[in-house]
């Protein structure tokens, strides 16, 4: 079993989890369980064709799996996964925020 | 021409010229270096005061904000008797009085593809107090153009991160985030707030990694991301590579001047309006009390959260969090008439969105929301 970490951003999806514990040898297989356990958070990392979403950074680690080998990148026990979002400050996507556009942090 | 110190300043900064990793010659250093600071609230206020109670001989200070009293609870440089003024002036104020010594460089302006370049090249690192996508890409990119160090900080209610972008010794943040994500998609739980002190620590960080490059010592944060979270009290670090398929910093980069930031985050500009659903669905705050007065049972729907309604609330309207529409419509009856609203506008034109490509016709959006509510009809209410 390993440990995925999620970011505040995306807890709205894991009943509030800051980590979950998911199985699989590699991170496809990390990330299918997870979806198994919070589906609606699916969308959120995967687009339509199945494939993860170009600005979803995950590490394994230290290391990006896109510097790895992707989706294939194997997982192993006492493993750390991390994921990584963008934030951009007070308003963390646009449109939706209720600061100005420019306003800062 | 390089400047000495003078003896107040050798006493002044004599804890700084005890260290040897500091010492005269860096003091000196910092005195005749430069730091350009984008953005003047929660992160560019740590940032600001630190580098200058620091010498770092002249700042710039980007913001064409002005100071509002809600953003005093972590926007630490502004205070009460600087409500109502130019960030900029307020901060340069404020750092006169820290350190008379230093030069304060202020543009009351937006940092935009036009000025963006101009602004930037005369300083030695720029540090990114942003707050939004468009303006981070700019501020990467205007980095990468000028080869100067992006000293990164971003914050999200409990989260930071920091790093150094430095495309010349490292990767530059379209390495890590080649686009930013589709606005909409990933929910804010924003309208979110921030614990007022994570800007603190986030750009306190910032400041430090600014006067690390700026003296030359210790290892900066170049090719490191760290990930900060309060609530865990976690500190992570990782990795971050160049990519080699990086638009602007790779080798085959296409991207050789500044672009349209905001067509490229899919944002509208500056000054758009996100408050308003189209012109046909507004109602004004004076429109729905008169309306009230005919139809009391008229439907209003407030779609914030549900912590929110302590601070304020419309008496008999339904709340339905705005990430629980799409799944909660059944509740509604597109039949009947209602006045969707939310803060101050922006979630209501959202939520309408929402119920309109769900067949929902008879719906009204609040023009400013229950603020401009408790502004102009019902004074009881607080604005928040």
């Amino acid at each position: 079993m390993t440990i995925l970490r999620i970011p505040t951003p995306l807890r709205a999806y894991t009943s509030g989890k800051s980590e979950v514990t998911v199985g699989g040898s590699n991170v496809a297989e990390a990330l299918n369980d997870l979806t198994a356990q919070f589906p609606s958070i699916k969308p959120h990392l995967f687009n339509e064709g199945g494939e993860l979403r170009p600005f979803v950074n995950l590490f394994v680690g230290e290391s990006n799996i896109k510097d790895l080998q992707g989706v294939d990148t194997p997982v192993k026990d006492g493993d750390r996964l991390m994921l990584i979002p963008s934030i951009a400050g007070g308003s963390p996507f646009p449109l939706q925020g209720e600061g100005q556009g420019m306003r800062v942090a | 021409m390089i400047e000495e110190l003078t003896h107040n300043q050798i006493l002044r900064y004599s804890r700084h010229l005890l260290m040897p990793e500091v010492g005269l010659q860096g003091q000196i250093k910092l005195k005749n270096s430069s730091a350009l600071i984008i953005g003047t609230g929660g992160l560019g206020s740590p940032v600001a005061l630190f580098l200058a109670a620091a010498g770092v001989g002249r700042i710039g200070l980007v913001d064409y904000d002005v100071v509002d009293s809600s953003n005093l609870q972590r926007q630490v440089i502004h205070g009460t008797s600087t409500v109502g003024k130019l960030k900029v002036e307020s901060a340069r104020e404020r750092l006169a009085d820290l350190n008379p010594d230093i030069q304060v460089d202020v543009f009351n302006e937006p940092f935009t593809s036009e000025n963006a370049l101009r602004i930037a090249k005369d300083y030695d690192v720029i540090i990114d107090g942003t707050d939004n996508f468009p303006t981070r890409y700019l501020t990467n990119d205007v980095s990468v153009f000028l080869g100067k160090p992006n000293i990164y900080g971003s914050i999200f209610r409990f989260d930071g991160q920091v790093s150094v972008f430095y495309a010349k010794e490292g990767p530059c943040y379209r390495c890590l985030f080649p686009e930013p994500p589709p606005p909409g998609l990933v929910p804010s739980c924003a309208e979110g707030g921030v614990l007022g002190v994570l800007p603190g620590t986030v750009g306190t960080l910032q400041a430090t990694e600014a006067i690390k490059i700026l003296l030359g010592i210790g290892e900066p944060l170049i090719g490191k991301l760290l990930l900060y979270n309060a609530l865990d009290m976690s500190f992570d670090f990782v990795k971050l590579k160049k990519n080699p398929n990086c638009r602007v910093c790779g080798p085959n980069a296409d991207i050789k001047e500044l672009i349209d930031y905001e067509e490229f985050c899919g944002v509208p500009g500056h000054h758009a309006d996100d408050t308003s659903a189209g012109a046909g669905w507004d109602i004004t705050v004076q429109e729905l009390n008169e309306r009230l007065s005919r139809d009391p049972n008229l439907l209003l729907l407030d779609v914030r959260e549900p912590h929110e309604l302590e601070i304020a609330a419309i008496k008999g309207a339904k709340n339905i969090p705005l990430g629980e529409v799409a799944q909660r419509m059944s509740e509604l009856d597109s039949a009947e008439e209602m006045v969707v609203f939310c803060k101050r506008g922006s979630r209501s034109a959202r939520a309408i969105e929402i119920l309109s490509s769900a067949g929902f016709k008879k719906m009204k959006n609040l023009r400013g929301g229950i603020n401009a509510w408790a502004e102009e009809v019902d004074k009881s209410l607080p604005v928040y």
